[in-house]
This record gives structure tokens, C-alpha cells and sequence, in this order.
């Protein structure tokens, strides 16, 4: 792998960048893998990284339909944080926040992960002990919290509206110091190079249409690049979950549902964090580009569409400019949906299926961002060892059917709910 | 944005709806003889379709009817629409 | 004040020579005329550099004429009135107008920004993504705040947008996107067909391409024919013309967004930008076409900008971008600029043709010619042409000039077919995406359709509002369609000029054709990585003019055909719509309308301190004199415990319930036995989720043989009613039952107190109150203070307790009159704090209890789950995990330090320490009790009845803070109940 740094650029800027490499090849397929992973999402490149990297597997391949990256990846709203409530969430998006930590230097490919913190503000007393609960629950977790006063309010994020005239005054807020954003083409584009240098065959424009099975096992795909052999499978294609593991013969807990997300024109910097407004769920930050990034709630019903409702909008931008009045001022440049792996407890699956040799990462919610690197960790740890890790054995799919559901926001089985 | 055509008071935005997810499960008629894997395919799992999906809508700022609909959750174009209880 | 040296001697159709208006850009002040754009004035101001680009902070001039403009981006106004961002082409010039450059420091004239242009070789596409990965954390404390200071356009926005902004929701049976010959041809078809029309354009003036360039309509001017339709159409009662009105956005089942910006100044009332939501029928995709960049070396200089914007700022407003222009192009249309220019005043250098072959006599044509560079860094010199099959060595023509109008040919505007889902068509001959199958209900015509003759345009548009009006069902009769003599347009063949040098695809974002090359050589090879390695096409003009270079820079760099790369999603909005307008209506109570009981007023009279419950206020407390909320919360307890007090309990979620069948019902729907209720009775009831988890809880009164009234958690009051007809209406159809939403029909109020019955007794003489004659549970109809009532002998604070109910509009009636009645009896109002202390002290459940997540038997309500019938939820009790040992189950805690105070959001752990180690459970509720003289809490603590009698401590590690506390059971005052009966 050619090595990124400032010197390489240098060293570029003197060819007029004529000798770059390709940061990944554009294989064709072989006709059988040990492990192939479908869905090149951040997901699958990071499964496919972790197996070749920490588990000496590397005649692997990642299938992708369209372009890496081209899913949830690079439609989100670029979170990353660990402040669950559940204790089994803590741990995994921990591990997680972790190898975030260390990503870009691990990959070679600069992330920009930036732990600005990420607050959330409340409005009521009953919210207050929920999200002071939460965080007093993390530090037990031995992850960063911080409890802020209105003052810290005013220091930390200027831009806040704090009157107490407004329909949810802020009445407080918390914090996750080690939480914030990172780039997120980048985590797919620095996953499939860094897989790639490990010799993992990264194909694209190939769509699985298929999973064959022999005796109760996986045996390969039907793809529309021809039959692949597959001593082992796994699944990390979030809304398309469902249509995978019905493949298998396979019914999931999962629903898909979109999210909206919306950007506003380019300024000058204002918001210097992550805020989550508890009243009106819309999370708000401005990226480095200078757009106001602002995510909020589901459509609520099933969807493929990738075209939220306008009223979705007008929620968002309302709740975003009547907390941050000064968004009022700015333009929304463009807007766009997710479709989400919606799990019918709010948790995700990261598990073997009841197939063998089948294992899937999915009904990501919205935690899907933050989770790629433990998600793609745990996945290859679980086909690597045919079992999983004990980080991700809560996030099975028996406990759907035990009732030992991990419901973070106690919604009930509803996915639109979570 | 949806326009739901309600049977009862017309064509109205979604936003005037709650849904109530897919329309083909049934809840199982005895449930205590029922076993728990049946008992929790009723709860959590669903077929998720990429296609025409019969699902519940719930007419919360109208006339409080749930009724039913076919609708396409690629394109969002609506089939049958009926009250679901009829 | 500065004269209009670039002002032609006559012309101008959009400006009134009449009213000269004076401006200011960068402090500099300008003179303009009435009708003027920003960009139209600077231009006749003599303006060049006008913006610095994003990356390389180059010297940027006015490009296009409308919202296709990538440089020509500026902030209005100052400090708390800045509006950045605006594009110099959309303002409309009015007096005293302010203006600025953004992005340059101290002005875009003079910017030390440019420095970072001479490291511009270091800054390849995506050279972030290479390095500022050292040390581990040099990326956020290091590289990121530097660079995030660089990045943005305008000024950070200093205050809130305090303009009006209004929305309008419509319904039509055809909208017309855009009012060009194409579309206002399809307005006035689809008019005299009798269709409801909304013509929408973003334009001042209706007209399109003709406010451009002149056509000629039906034997006369083009802008005059369409002058004469618009009038005729204004005379249409069910026609809507918008004017500066820009369809944004496309969404499902025909709704799309027109975001207006109306006159400043006509009055005060206007709304800055109205946002329609039209729900259409049909829809007519009339947005024309933009005009494509030429790829060559420096094309991105002051002076060089788009032919048929150069000709308009002539045609429109009498102003040259410039006294010497070389007019270059693909194909016929720059002859007309040319004659255009010339006839306004413009020497013409050289009209470079890179066809071969033939040409005009009246123009100095080069057949066969290109231009390799553009020569000069703040302005245009000059342009270095060369022979387009010529070789290499060829060392090309040096042709002075001041200004560079060239002509790439077309690009149909595809916004809005692509938003609503239609797939698009490649037309390799013609180079040219076109709109193919709908997605929604539309069609598209005119340039926006590939027809770039006026002709053509005039037909197209003409055809599909016919077709539009017949499919919302409108026949009538419309005449003959109108002719143009103008019917070739002579297509732009494909040629992108491959050469050396900075040539811009994205002029915002500083995207090269080398960037492109880069990104396709390092394997990002789908027109979405391009995208989004290169930010191609992600700036505030929507990659208007740059996604077809890119698209075919792309494909040649990987030698594939233009249709096999495909497009990127096309995302709305179409152009930029400011986030007030998105807002409007729905800030404050515009969003969540405030609830009030009916006894509202009496509180806020009162002085009472508010709490949000849901939508609701409900008095926290009532203040007092001298004492503080701990003090006035403790003393209304001690009150009501001592004497007597009132509550406002009117926000409780009431459901009627009637039917042959409603006590079979009302047994499925809670956990517990309803059917057994006498007439007159009432019970507490529990309400399970199908996964098992309580879900609401309330009481039930059977008021008579079939008809029972039920009271929700005020949280639930709609997801209860929600729940009670997806049963009904779903699941068990067969059953007769009728439900109804009372809650805003009914007030209730809460006597409570030893002092309750007394009290009770003088305001409702008739009703005879002993324990025999009116137990407990039981209800009564009476009339109370005069008032028809309800009357519920229940308890919420385990005092002896009376619940009266009247209808809504007689309820601020009976609060004051009990409150007048109850002046000997020391009656005490009391508020939520008052009345949370009073539950938590008697150990009853709330959301904070019942979270979604726990189960009867984990609330110590497992005895109420009724073993000998169905109900929803109860199967899933069975489930192994509900079943498990080792659950959270509720407790009470009792602080053994008297002098301790609970914070909030605490868990409960073995240790005093918060060292990391999963914690016991956690506090659900808390409170300072003064009948106890102690802090007490109800916990959910593991195995928590079983410890008992244990000392556990109550933990907030965030503030440091813990305590020792005895684990008891949850009802810590009067287990027995004895003071139920007062």
C-alpha cells in the first residue's frame, strides 16, 4: 500500500500527482471465497478489514450493488458517541468510540474523527433524570460524561437558545466529551484501501441475488456477475436486510424506514459541537466544510423511497432554528433520507443466523455511523470464530424470541418507535 | 408526503395518520396455547417487503378509523385502500 | 458614487432608466437602475472580481444570469442583518442596498486568502483524506480548527432571521414549473382547457430564454406574445402566477415546494419568502436548460462567463460585461450572442467556432478554432485560440479582449423529473441527458425536454398543458397553438476540449479536470465518488452548470461511454430556500399547541409556578410569601396530610366506553378483572403492552350496564385511545364497543385530606358520604357546588380522597366555588411537586416507574395480572427473559442521613466508591419527605425485595455525590390504608 502522508503529497505535488495508486483494485470475482462479505458499506469494508487484520483471513471478498460507501454510509449524519443506556449498548459503542479513536492512523486514511463532544439537552424534570440517569449509568461504564449547567450551556455552545420563554425552555444538559463527528466517505473509502492492501477483493456493481445452501449450510451466492463459492457469509447490508436473509429463508425483527437528514449553505464556523434537542429530536452540528448538519426522527412508516415527506423538514428545521435561532438565517442547500435497518427492540443483530456459516450485522436503528468499526469488528471476530464475542452475544437473534429485549428507549416492539 | 385516501373522510396528508405496521399479522386466536416462537413472530418479526406492502394506518386527526392499505414502499404508489374493519 | 461606465447607451427591458438607485459593494458605493440585479449593477459598475473560490481563494466574476450562478455568491447587509450566501444574479437591486464579498480578507478584490492558492498543488482532490493524521488526536487539535476557519462562505449568521416568512398549502390541477415560451404555452392551454393553473418562475418577468435573447411569437415580438398571454391569464380567476417563484422540490403523490420571494418592498406585510406546497394533479416540467462551461486553462477568470448571460445582461438590462468580447462555442447559438453584443455596443475580437466549416460573413468567425487559455489573473486580457485539430506545437492566436461569452451548448433542466423518481435518457449524438420515463404524474417540454428551438419550445409546452388539463379532467376548447419562425437550434455536438492548465469544472468548489482525472486514477470511479472525493457538484448552485463536465470528463478519463457512468442523485432543494421559510408557523405553539385545563386561569392568577406535563401546564405549586418552593411544596403536603387540599387533575386521559360487549373488552384490555365491577364501582386497573411490559394504568367506574368511564396517564391519553380502536378495529372486530376521547369534555378536580368529607358534604348536601353509603371505589352521580357532577371516591395520596368531575366549561366553576367553600376548612391548593411527594410517599407507579421496559411483577403489581383469563400481553409474561431471576424490581429507599438531598438522575450501588462496575438499579422517583423528615426514593433495584432491610447507596457520579439508604418496601406511608377512610 503507498503510503499516505505529507510527504507523499509533496512527493505528488512534484509529478503533478501523475503517480498516485488506486486506493483499492477493481477485481474480477474469483469463483469462491472462505468468507464473503455482502454490503460494502462501512459495515462490510471494516468486517472485511478485521477478519484479513486481526484474524489472518484473507481470501475474502466483499460484494457491493452499487459503489462502496453509496448506503447509510455516506447519508448519515456523521455521530459518533457511546452514551447509551443499557449497559450491553455502552460496552459495544465503547469498544466502538475506541477504534474510532485510533482510526485514521490504523487505516492510513485520515477519518477526521473529531471528539467535539455531544451534548444533550433536556427540558423537563422527567427528562432531566432520564438523561443525567443515563450518564451517572456510563461512568459506572467507565465511559466520559459530564453534567452541564446552563452556564456550561452558554460556554460551550453560544449559538443555544436558553431563553426560558420558549414552549421547552433547556432546563440543562449533558455531555460526552469523547463523542463527535468523523468523515464519513471516508470511513468506507479508508476501510476498503486498508482491506484491500490485505488482500481482501473488494467488487462492486455486483448484486447478490441469491444464497445457496446444501445440508442446512451456506455454500456460496448467485450474483449478477456470475455464482460465488462461500465457505462462510456475512450479511452487513442494513435496510436490505430483510431481502438477504429471506435468501436464506430467514425472517428478521427489522423493518426499513427513513430518515431524514438535511444540510444547510456553507458559513463560517458557529457550532463547535454535537447538540441533541430532547424535545423535538433533531441533532444539529456544522460540519468542517461549514454546513449545518441537522438529522431528526423517521418518516414512521416502511420504505425504500430515499424521499422523506416535507413535513419531516419542516419539523427538523423548525425544532433546528427555534433552538439555534441564528439557523434561522442560513439556507437549506440540500436534503436526503437513509434507509434504516429499524430493529424491533431499537438494538442491533450482530449474530450467526440460523443457517450455517451464516452471520449478519444489521437493524442498526440509528446507530449504525458510530457502530462501523465494532460492528465490523465483532462480525468478522463472529465468522471468524463461528461464535460470538461476548461484546456482541446480547445482540443475538434468540432474544427476540426469549423476550430478553434491549430496549434502549423502552418503545416496545415497535420499529418506528425506536 | 403522502396523501392518504381515507374511505371515510377523503383524500388527507400523511400527517394527519399514524401508522401501524403491516397489515398481515395476525394476532394468534389462543394465545396461551400458542407457542413462543409463533406467540413472538406475531410480535417482532415481519416480512419487510421491498414492493407492494399491506400495512395499518391509524386516522388520528380524522375519523379515528384504521384502515388498510396496499402501497408500494419503493415508489410509494397506493393500491386497495379499505376500513380495516369491514 | 461611482458612474455606470458599462452601461449601454439605450436598452435594458427589466430596468427603468428612470429610478437610479445606489448601492454599495465592499464599501465602495455604485449607481444602478430600478429593475436591476446585484449582478447586473456591478457589471454596469465595471465590477469584475465579485467572490474568491472556495479552495484557492481565486479571483472569481460574475458566471450566469440566474440560479445557476456558481461565483457571484455575497452576504447583505451587516452583522445581525447579514444574509449570507446570496447569489448577486437573484438580488434585485433596491436603494441603499449593502453588499459584500465573502470568503476574503479584507476584500475580494485584495485577499490575502490568495496566498493559499500558490500551495494550490498540495491540495489535490481529497489531499485531507492523505495526511494531518499525526499525532493521534492532531487532526481535531491541530489541522481541524484551522481548516474550519478557512472553509465556509459567508459570515457565520450573528442573530435570527426576524423577516416574515408565510406558507401557503394549495391544491391544483396542474403546476407549471417554470414560465419561459415552453411553460407559459402550457399555462395558457391547460387555462382555456379550465384546469386550475399555478405558473410558477424565478424570474421577475415571465419570458425565459427570451428575456435573453429576442425571439420572434406569432409574428411579433416573442416578449410581447408572452406579455399578452400573462395578461390574459391574470384575467383567469382560476390561474395562480407566481412570479420569482422557484419550484424547489418534488415529493410523493405530486406535492412540490415553490418557494417565492415577492418584492421587498411593496409593504410591510409581504413575507420575505412565501413556501407553497402545491398538491397538483399533473405537473409540467417547463425549467429550461443551463448553458455549459468550455474546459479550457484559466476559465475561470473574471470575464469569462456563460454566452447567452453575457447577451442577457445586454438584452435585459443594457449593460456590457465588457467593451471587446471573443465570442467561443460549440455550436449556432453564438451568433446570435455575437450580433447581439455588437448591435448593444461591443467590439467583437473573434467569434472562435470549434466547428469546421461554415460560419457568417458579418462576424470575424475562426472555423475550427478553440480557445486553449484565457490570459490574465484579475480580469481577462486576452484568450490564446488554437486550431482544434491542430497539433501540439501549434502555438495558437493571441486575441485581446475584455470578456469571454462561451457557449458548451445545453444542459435540460433535469431537477425536478429526477427528484420525482423519472429515469433519465442519454442522447449520445446530441450530448444531451434526457428526461425518460415520469415518476410522478408529469411531463416535461421545452428546453427542459431537449427542444432548444422557440418553435418547438412553444409546441411542447402548448401539447403538455393540453395533456395536463385532459388528465385532471379539463376539455374545454383552447384554440390554435402559437407559432414561432425560429425552429432550428442548432445542436451542440459533444466536444469537450482535453488541454493542459487549471481548467474548472466546479467553480465553486475549485474542481479541475485534473481533480476529476485524479479521482477516477486513485479508483474512485462511480460518478458518486467523484462526487463526493472531489465535492464536484456540492455547492450552493447544485453543480447547475459543472455536472455534465464532470460527467463526461469522468467517462473519458475511464473510457467508458457517458450513459454507463450515470448521474449523481439529483437532491432537492432545487435551489437553496432559506430555513425561516421551512420554519414558519411551527416555532413555539405553532408546533405544540399549549394545553390548559379548564381551571387555568385561576392558577395563572394565582401566581401558580407551571410544569410541562406532555402538551400540558399544571401548576408546580402555588408560591407564598417569604418561603421558598421547597418550603411551599413541603407545606402544601403537610396541608392537605393535616386538613384538606385540592389538585388539578383535569389532564388525565378520559375514555368513554359503551357497547353490548364492553365488559368482555375491557377484560382484554388489562391484566387485570374489569367484568366483576358493579354498577356504581370503580377499580384500579393495569394496562400491558402485547410484549408484556406495563403499559398505562388508570381507573375504570362502571357508570352503568354497558357503559363504563376510564382515566389514562396524561402522557398516554392518545396512545391509550389509540391502542383501544387498533383492538377494536383489528383484532377483535366482533365486539360491540364504542370508545370515545373525553378528556377535553370532562374537568376533574381532587378533594383530598381527613377535611375532604367535610368539605365535600357542604357543597354536595345531598349526598350522603359515610363509608357505608359511598365506599371506597365508588361512584356517584351528584350535584356538587351546584354543578352536575361525577364523583369517584378514589385516592391518589392515600388520604381520604374524593375525585369530582363536571363538564369542561363548568369547570373553572367548580374550582373557585369549592375554593370558596372551602375557606373555614383551610383549603390548600396544591400543585405536581405536592402531589408527586404524596405518591412517591405512598409507593404508586408513573412512567418513571413503568418505562416500557419493566413488568407487573417488577413493579410489584404481578398479584394483578389475573391468572384465570386472556388478555393482551399476558402471553408474553411466559416468555423465559420475563420469568428470569436477577430482574430490577421496585423498591423503596429511605436516606438515612436526614440532612441528605437526593439529586437527580441517581443510580443505587453496593458501594459508596463510583468506581466503574455495573451498578444495583437506579432512582425512578425522589423526593424530600416531609412526613418522614427524610429524602426517599422508589428504585429499581436488582433483586431489589429480597435486600430488604440492606443498605445500599445512592450514587451521582457525575456530581460526586452519594448517600447510604435502607431498602424498604415501596409504600412507605400507611401500608394498611387506614387513612383512605379519613
Amino acid at each position: 500500500m503507498q503510503r499516505y502522508s505529507i510527504f507523499s503529497l509533496l512527493k505528488g505535488a512534484l509529478s503533478g500527482h501523475q503517480d498516485w495508486e488506486p486506493a483499492w483494485r477493481a477485481p474480477e470475482p474469483k469463483s469462491s471465497y472462505d468468507i464473503v462479505i455482502v454490503g460494502g458499506g462501512g459495515h462490510g469494508l471494516a468486517t472485511a478489514y478485521y477478519l484479513a487484520r486481526n484474524h489472518g483471513i484473507s481470501n475474502i471478498a466483499v460484494l457491493e450493488r452499487g459503489w462502496i460507501g453509496g448506503g447509510n454510509t455516506g447519508r448519515n449524519t456523521t455521530i459518533v458517541r457511546s452514551n447509551y443506556l443499557l449497559p450491553e449498548n455502552q460496552r459495544f459503542y465503547e469498544h466502538s468510540l475506541k477504534l474510532w479513536e485510533g482510526l485514521s492512523r490504523d487505516l492510513n486514511y485520515n477519518v477526521m474523527f473529531s471528539p467535539r463532544g455531544v451534548i444533550n439537552v433536556f427540558h423537563t424534570d422527567a427528562q432531566r433524570d432520564y438523561w443525567v440517569r443515563r450518564h451517572n449509568g456510563m461512568r459506572y461504564a467507565g465511559i466520559d460524561a459530564e453534567l452541564l449547567t446552563r452556564a456550561d450551556l452558554t460556554r460551550l455552545v453560544p449559538a443555544l437558545n436558553l431563553s426560558p420563554d420558549l414552549r421547552h425552555p433547556i432546563v440543562g444538559g449533558v455531555m460526552q466529551p469523547r463523542g463527535g463527528v468523523a468523515r464519513h466517505d471516508a470511513v468506507a473509502w479508508g476501510y476498503a484501501r486498508a482491506a484491500d492492501a490485505l488482500g481482501v477483493d473488494i467488487i462492486q456493481d455486483c448484486e447478490v441475488t441469491g444464497i445457496d445452501m446444501q445440508g442446512g449450510r451456506v455454500t456460496g451466492l448467485q450474483t449478477s456477475r456470475g455464482p460465488i463459492g462461500a465457505g462462510r457469509i456475512g450479511l452487513a447490508v442494513a435496510g436490505h436486510s430483510s431481502q438477504l436473509a429471506q435468501m436464506a429463508g430467514i425472517r428478521l425483527p427489522i423493518e426499513t424506514h427513513l430518515l431524514t437528514a438535511t444540510v444547510s449553505e456553507p458559513v463560517k464556523p458557529f457550532i463547535d459541537t454535537v447538540v441533541s434537542i430532547a424535545a423535538t429530536h433533531a441533532y444539529i452540528s456544522q460540519t468542517d466544510k461549514g454546513e449545518v448538519l441537522i438529522g431528526g426522527s423517521l418518516d414512521g412508516y416502511n420504505s425504500w423511497s430515499q424521499r422523506g415527506s416535507p413535513a419531516r423538514l419542516e419539523d427538523i428545521l423548525s425544532a433546528a432554528s427555534e433552538y439555534f435561532p441564528r439557523i434561522s438565517r442560513l439556507r437549506q442547500l440540500r436534503h436526503w433520507a437513509g434507509v434504516m435497518d429499524m430493529s424491533m427492540d431499537g438494538s442491533p443483530i450482530i449474530a450467526k443466523l440460523p443457517v450455517d456459516g451464516l452471520a449478519m450485522t444489521g437493524g442498526w436503528c440509528y446507530g449504525g455511523f458510530k457502530a462501523t468499526p465494532a460492528s465490523g469488528w465483532c462480525l468478522a471476530w463472529t465468522l471468524a470464530n463461528d461464535a460470538p464475542h461476548e461484546l456482541n452475544a446480547p445482540f443475538s437473534l434468540e432474544r427476540f424470541r426469549t423476550g430478553a429485549m434491549l430496549n434502549e428507549n423502552g418503545a416496545g416492539p415497535v420499529a418506528a418507535a425506536h | 408526503m403522502l396523501l392518504i385516501p381515507c374511505p371515510f373522510c377523503g383524500a388527507r396528508d400523511e400527517t394527519e395518520f399514524v401508522y401501524g405496521g403491516d397489515a398481515g399479522v395476525e394476532r394468534p386466536r389462543n394465545p396461551e396455547t400458542t407457542t413462543d416462537e409463533a406467540w413472538t413472530d406475531y410480535l417482532c418479526f415481519r416480512d419487510n417487503p421491498q414492493g407492494m406492502h399491506r400495512e395499518l394506518w391509524f386516522h388520528r386527526d380524522g375519523c379515528q378509523r384504521w384502515i388498510t392499505i396496499e402501497r408500494d414502499t419503493r415508489t410509494h404508489e397506493l393500491g386497495a385502500v379499505r376500513l380495516s374493519r369491514s | 458614487m461611482r458612474r455606470q461606465p458599462f452601461r449601454a447607451a439605450e436598452g435594458g427591458h427589466l430596468v427603468d432608466r428612470s429610478e437610479p438607485l445606489r448601492f454599495d459593494f465592499d464599501g465602495h458605493r455604485y449607481e444602478g437602475y430600478q429593475g436591476d440585479s446585484l449582478a447586473s449593477g456591478l457589471l454596469a459598475a465595471g465590477v469584475r472580481i465579485v467572490a474568491r473560490s472556495f479552495k484557492y481563494h481565486r479571483p472569481r466574476g460574475v458566471w450566469g444570469f440566474g440560479s445557476e450562478e456558481p461565483n457571484a455568491m455575497v452576504t447583505t447587509g451587516i452583522r445581525e442583518d447579514a444574509r449570507a450566501n446570496l447569489k448577486a444574479t437573484e438580488i434585485l437591486l433596491s436603494d441603499g442596498l449593502e453588499a459584500f464579498g465573502q470568503n476574503a480578507w479584507p476584500s475580494v478584490a485584495w485577499d490575502m486568502g490568495g496566498a493559499v492558492g500558490l500551495a494550490g498543488r498540495l491540495m489535490p482532490a481529497g489531499f485531507y483524506y492523505k495526511t494531518f493524521m499525526a499525532p493521534t488526536r492532531g487532526w481535531s487539535a491541530l489541522y481541524e480548527p484551522l481548516i474550519r476557519r478557512m472553509a465556509g462562505f459567508g459570515p457565520a449568521p450573528a442573530a435570527p432571521d426576524d423577516a416574515f416568512y408565510a406558507k401557503r398549502r394549495i391544491h391544483a390541477d396542474v403546476l407549471v414549473a417554470g414560465g419561459g415560451p415552453a411553460g407559459v404555452a402550457a399555462a395558457l392551454a391547460a387555462a382555456r382547457a379550465g384546469a386550475r393553473v399555478v405558473l410558477a418562475d424565478e424570474n421577475v418577468r415571465f419570458g425565459g430564454a427570451l428575456l435573453r435573447m429576442p425571439g420572434e411569437i406569432e409574428e411579433g415580438d416573442g416578449l410581447a406574445w408572452i406579455d399578452t398571454a400573462i395578461a390574459e391569464l391574470e384575467t383567469m380567476s382560476h390561474v395562480c402566477l407566481l412570479r420569482r417563484a422557484t419550484v424547489t422540490g418534488y415529493y410523493d403523490h405530486n406535492l412540490l415546494t415553490v418557494a417565492e420571494r415577492p418584492d421587498d418592498d411593496v409593504e410591510p406585510s409581504t413575507p420575505a419568502v412565501r413556501l407553497w406546497f402545491v398538491r397538483a394533479r399533473d405537473v409540467v416540467l417547463a425549467a429550461g436548460a443551463h448553458e455549459r462551461p468550455l474546459l479550457f486553462d484559466g476559465n475561470d477568470r473574471p470575464g469569462v462567463m456563460s454566452a447567452s448571460a453575457a447577451a442577457g445582461y445586454a438584452h435585459a438590462y443594457g449593460v456590457l460585461a465588457g467593451r471587446q468580447v471573443v465570442v467561443a462555442g460549440n455550436n449556432d447559438s453564438i451568433y446570435a450572442v455575437a450580433r447581439l453584443l455588437r448591435g448593444a455596443g461591443v467590439a467583437i475580437a473573434a467569434v472562435a467556432d470549434s466547428r469546421s466549416g461554415g460560419g457568417v460573413p458579418d462576424l470575424p468567425c475562426r472555423m475550427g478554432w478553440v480557445v486553449e487559455r484565457a490570459v490574465g489573473s484579475r480580469r481577462v486580457r486576452g484568450v490564446l485560440l488554437r486550431r482544434a485539430d491542430g497539433k501540439p506545437e501549434d502555438k495558437g492566436e493571441r486575441i485581446a479582449c475584455d470578456f469571454v461569452a462561451m457557449a458548451g451548448g445545453w444542459s435540460p433542466t433535469l431537477h425536478l423529473h429526477a427528484q420525482a423518481r423519472g429515469s433519465l435518457d442519454y442522447d449520445e449524438e446530441r450530448g444531451l441527458i434526457l428526461p425518460g420515463r415520469a415518476g410522478g404524474v408529469n411531463r416535461s417540454a421545452g428546453a427542459a425536454a431537449g427542444r432548444f428551438d422557440l418553435d418547438g419550445c412553444l409546441a411542447e409546452g402548448w401539447a403538455a398543458g393540453l395533456a395536463a388539463a385532459t388528465s385532471s379532467g379539463h376539455e374545454r376548447p383552447v384554440g390554435p397553438p402559437p407559432r414561432s419562425p425560429n425552429r432550428s437550434a442548432g445542436d451542440a455536438p459533444v466536444s469537450w476540449q482535453v488541454g493542459p492548465g487549471k481548467r474548472f469544472v466546479d467553480l465553486q468548489y475549485d474542481v479541475t479536470a485534473a481533480d476529476i482525472e485524479l479521482a477516477a486514477r486513485e479508483g474512485y470511479q462511480s460518478v458518486e465518488h467523484v462526487k463526493r472525493y472531489t465535492a464536484l457538484g456540492m455547492g450552493t448552485d447544485q453543480g447547475k452548470t459543472s455536472s455534465m463536465a464532470g460527467l463526461v470528463l469522468l467517462s473519458e478519463a475511464l473510457g467508458r461511454p457517458v450513459a454507463r457512468t450515470g448521474t449523481t442523485t439529483f437532491r432537492p432543494p432545487y435551489t437553496p430556500v432559506p430555513i425561516a421559510a421551512m420554519a414558519a408557523g411551527l416555532v413555539g405553539e405553532g408546533r405544540d399547541a399549549l394545553r390548559r385545563t379548564a381551571a387555568d386561569d385561576w392558577h395563572e392568577a394565582q401566581g401558580a409556578v407551571f410544569t410541562a406535563a406532555g402538551l400540558w401546564r399544571r401548576p408546580r405549586y402555588y408560591p407564598r410569601d417569604g418561603m421558598e418552593e421547597v418550603e411551599t411544596i413541603e407545606a402544601e403536603v403537610r396541608e392537605t396530610r393535616g386538613g384538606v387540599g385540592i389538585v388539578d387533575v383535569g389532564t388525565l386521559g378520559k375514555v368513554d366506553i359503551q357497547g353490548r360487549d364492553a365488559r368482555v373488552f375491557l377484560d382484554l384490555i388489562y391484566a387485570n378483572r374489569i367484568s366483576t365491577l358493579g354498577i356504581g364501582r370503580g377499580r384500579y386497573g393495569l394496562m400491558l403492552r402485547e410484549d408484556g411490559r406495563v403499559f398505562d394504568d388508570g381507573v375504570i367506574m362502571r357508570l352503568g350496564e354497558h357503559h363504563f368511564y376510564l382515566t389514562t396517564t396524561t402522557a398516554h391519553q392518545h396512545a391509550v385511545m389509540q391502542h383501544i380502536e387498533f383492538l377494536l378495529q383489528t383484532v377483535w372486530p366482533e365486539l360491540e364497543v364504542y370508545a370515545s376521547d373525553v378528556t377535553e369534555h370532562w374537568f376533574a378536580a381532587a378533594l383530598a385530606g381527613p377535611g375532604s368529607r367535610a368539605l365535600l358534604g357542604r357543597a354536595a348536601p345531598e349526598l350522603d358520604l359515610s363509608d357505608a353509603a359511598f365506599p371506597m371505589m365508588a361512584v356517584r352521580a351528584a350535584t356538587v357546588a351546584g354543578l352536575s357532577a361525577l364523583v369517584f371516591r378514589m385516592s391518589y395520596s392515600g388520604e381520604l380522597s374524593y375525585e369530582i368531575a363536571v363538564p369542561a366549561d363548568h369547570g373553572l366553576a367548580l374550582w373557585t366555588r369549592l375554593l370558596s367553600e372551602g375557606r373555614e376548612d383551610d383549603l390548600t391548593p396544591y400543585g405536581t411537586e405536592a402531589m408527586g411527594v404524596m405518591r412517591i410517599e405512598k409507593g404508586h407507579v408513573t412512567h418513571a416507574e413503568a418505562d416500557g421496559r419493566t413488568t407487573p411483577d417488577d413493579l410489584g403489581l404481578g398479584r394483578m395480572v389475573s391468572a384465570d383469563k386472556r388478555g393482551v400481553g399476558k402471553r408474553s409474561l411466559d416468555l423465559p427473559a420475563l420469568r428470569q431471576k436477577g430482574r430490577r424490581q421496585l423498591v423503596g429507599l429511605s436516606v438515612i442521613d436526614t440532612q441528605a438531598r437526593i439529586p437527580p438522575g441517581c443510580q443505587v450501588a453496593e458501594s459508596s466508591d463510583m468506581k466503574p462496575a455495573p451498578p444495583l438499579g437506579h432512582i425512578t422517583s425522589f423526593c424530600y419527605s416531609p412526613t418522614f423528615g427524610r429524602a426517599i426514593a422508589l428504585a429499581l433495584v436488582e433483586n431489589g425485595r429480597a435486600r430488604t432491610g440492606q443498605t445500599v447507596h445512592i450514587t451521582s457520579p457525575m456530581t460526586g455525590l452519594s448517600m447510604a439508604a435502607e431498602v424498604v418496601p415501596p409504600v412507605f406511608y400507611d401500608a394498611q390504608g387506614t387513612r383512605l377512610h379519613g
